[in-house]
């Protein structure tokens, strides 16, 4: 993507509109946004091209993999006919495309309904759980890492990065089973798997689909609170992984800030230790930081894979392993290309947001 | 002694093998000096020779079962207690040793060349090349790790062989981006000028002389992915796509004690306690081997 926007850059001065300044402004802004718009539509195409690589090229026999091996013959046969099987793989390429770009991700073996009617209802779940999560992880993060920058070197620094570490060294779901068995089967503090008692169950009807909001909504408090209790812990293991990259790389950033010489003459000049660090280094690296908590967003939806497994919570990725061990093939690849394109567009839109926020960068 | 040190750190080494020698002897001192390092040092050095030695640090053997005993708490007989076939879960541990060194050595055994060739072809050939090559690159690297391995498992089917390949097709796309990065510095250096004017090949070049100069910065990566991994292993085994029961692999172990969490929480604990310290190991020793081979990154520190 840098390659769109340099040539952009060059093609400036012999661009057209060059009379004025602000025509010239107006004609890079719309160049860098459709170098941008090309390299994602690029990205795109590429995610299709490798979940058609697996569902297509990757299997011995696709059919099998897509039907499952109790399929009747008469099944069997539709689904190959269907698959268009006997075509060149390059058109059964572009007959994926068109069949994904009009919402056409094909049938669930295991729920009977068309992928996309499955993804639609699963999202909103993972969606509030990792929500949370960031929240957590930014509420909780940030401060520490900022701290740990302004003593550097000092017993709670070091406890701060190994915390750090932690988050690239505990497997997900472990955490999560280890919580259950503390903080709900010994301690019970937390509701247990799932996202609400099972009393409570399908009484709320959904609206946005975020249990906490519909049910706040409905002005029902009782279900509101229980839902609070059931998604704490998954939430709070989530934010652990999205507070350990955050404390990590704002003590970095912070670290740099530090080493300037603007903050000598701060401190020089009498400033408070406190107005030091969060007005004078802190400000500079706040545009960084929306990076790096967008791409750790996007890396809580595949926290999250684990996380629903352990809590049984129906989101996205408690749908995906659930068809990964019934070979459900269609569902596989339709939530992978979802995971994938959420993924893609968290990391693309703050890539953008740093572009715009940065005078440095533009 | 004395004379041995005063060999290793010459200042104008006689030999190849001395300045090589001399070099390590170098990187290994600055390593000792950090803490954290030597922490992970060990701790890999630990896993090695546990997965080396399982039979004879073993207590009970790692697949026999024992219904007697079975879910029995941690003893002095059973140090991490009994899992539900009432197999030793230390034993089991020690043996998983074997398989998470087995993955680990085989995905960067895998990955790393196909990375590091995919990446010094790119970015010594530039052009055309270098754009089909990056823009592949980029692609995979767009998508999320474990996902993008669950995909691959779910179309190769279950197994640890399988889960072994799907992890390093998701783990290539960095190696190649770091080597290419590594190699549009060195490509326009004199001494590539020079071999190509003495008539050297591309492939000599590239293997002779550019593969070389990316190794170090290689290693780090490959070290500091090893914790991924490792985790990315053990949660295809959770899910049950990775190694197969009986294998006494770590995350099927853990799935396996996941109906006993409540009550009989050692089951699905003990196993995740092996995991948690040899990925931190990794960390630690990629991170020291960052800030002694990387001079980029010592300030960080």
């Amino acid at each position: 993507m840098a390659l769109e926007t340099d040539t952009a850059a060059k093609a400036l001065p012999t661009g057209p509109g060059g009379s004025s300044r602000n025509a010239r402004h107006a004609w890079k802004t719309v160049k860098g946004v459709l170098g941008v718009l090309v390299a994602v539509a690029f990205t795109f195409l590429g995610l299709l091209a490798i979940t058609f690589f697996i569902g297509r090229v990757v299997p011995i026999d696709p059919v099998l993999a897509v039907v499952g091996d109790r399929a009747p013959r008469a099944v069997y046969e539709a689904a190959r006919i269907e698959m268009g099987l006997d075509k060149p793989l390059i058109v059964q390429f572009f007959h994926y495309v068109g069949n994904v770009l009009t919402g056409d991700l094909g049938m669930s073996v295991s729920t009977g309904r068309p992928v996309v009617e499955d993804l639609k209802r699963v999202f909103p779940a993972t969606l509030e759980m990792a929500t949370i999560g960031i929240i957590i992880g930014v509420l909780l993060g940030v401060p520490m890492g900022v701290y740990a920058a302004s003593r550097q070197g000092s017993l709670i620094d070091q406890v701060i990065r190994v915390v750090g570490l932690l988050g690239y060294s505990v497997p997900a779901f472990w955490l999560g089973l280890v919580g259950l068995a503390l903080f709900y089967a010994k301690l019970q503090w937390v509701g247990g798997p799932g996202r609400i008692d099972i009393f409570y169950d399908g009484v709320i009807e959904p609206v946005t689909g975020l249990l906490l909001i519909d049910s706040l909504l409905a002005g029902d408090t009782e279900i509101f609170f229980n839902a609070l209790t059931h998604i704490a812990l998954p939430a709070a293991v989530l934010g652990f992984f999205s507070l350990a990259y955050i404390a990590r790389m704002t003590r970095s950033f912070m670290l740099d800030q530090l080493a300037q010489e603007y903050v000598t003459t701060a401190r020089v000049k009498g400033v408070s230790e406190r107005l030091v660090l969060w007005r004078h280094a802190f400000r500079p690296i706040l545009v960084p930081l929306i990076t790096v908590i967008g791409l750790s967003y996007a890396g809580l939806l595949e926290g999250s894979v684990m996380i629903e497994t352990v809590f049984s919570w129906p989101g996205i990725g408690n749908y995906l392993t659930t068809a990964l061990l019934n070979a459900d093939m269609n569902a596989v690849l339709g939530s992978t290309l979802v995971i994938g394109a959420v993924f893609i567009g968290i990391n693309k839109i703050s890539d953008v947001l740093y572009r715009v926020l940065d005078p440095r960068a533009r | 002694m004395a004379t041995t040190r005063d060999w290793l750190l010459d200042d104008s080494p006689s030999s190849r093998l001395q300045a090589r020698l001399g070099r390590s002897y170098r990187l290994s001192r600055a390593l000792a000096r950090n803490p954290l390092a030597m922490v992970g040092a060990v701790i890999v050095l630990t896993l090695i020779l546990v997965a080396l030695f399982a039979p004879w640090i073993a207590t009970h053997s790692p697949v026999g079962q024992d219904l007697a005993m079975r879910l029995k708490p941690p003893s002095w007989d059973n140090w991490m207690g009994t899992d539900e076939l009432g197999r030793d879960i230390w034993s089991r541990v020690v043996y998983g040793a074997r398989i998470t060194l087995m993955i680990v050595a085989l995905v960067a055994v895998l990955a790393a060349p196909v990375g590091l060739v995919i990446g010094a072809v790119a970015g010594y050939f530039g052009g055309w090349v270098d754009r089909i090559l990056m823009g592949i690159t980029d692609i995979f690297l767009s998508m999320p790790k474990l996902i993008l391995a669950l995909a691959f498992v779910a179309a190769l089917g279950p197994g640890i062989q399988n889960a072994i390949i799907a992890i390093a097709i998701a783990t290539w796309p960095g190696y190649a981006r770091i080597a290419r990065a590594e190699t549009l510095t060195i490509r326009n250096s004199e001494f590539v000028a020079a071999v190509e004017l003495q008539g050297a090949s591309s492939l000599r070049v590239i293997v002779n002389h550019i593969l070389p100069l990316c190794t170090s910065s290689m290693i780090i990566r490959v070290t500091l992915d090893m914790a991924g991994i490792i985790l990315t292993a053990a949660g295809l085994g959770f899910i049950g796509l990775g190694a197969q029961p009986p294998l006494p692999e770590w995350g099927a172990m853990i799935s396996r004690g996941r109906s006993f969490i409540l009550d009989q929480w050692w089951v699905a604990t003990m196993p995740g306690f092996a995991i948690v310290i040899v990925s931190l190991g990794f960390c630690f020793l990629g991170d020291g081997l960052r800030d002694v081979l990387d001079p980029k990154h010592g300030d960080r520190q």
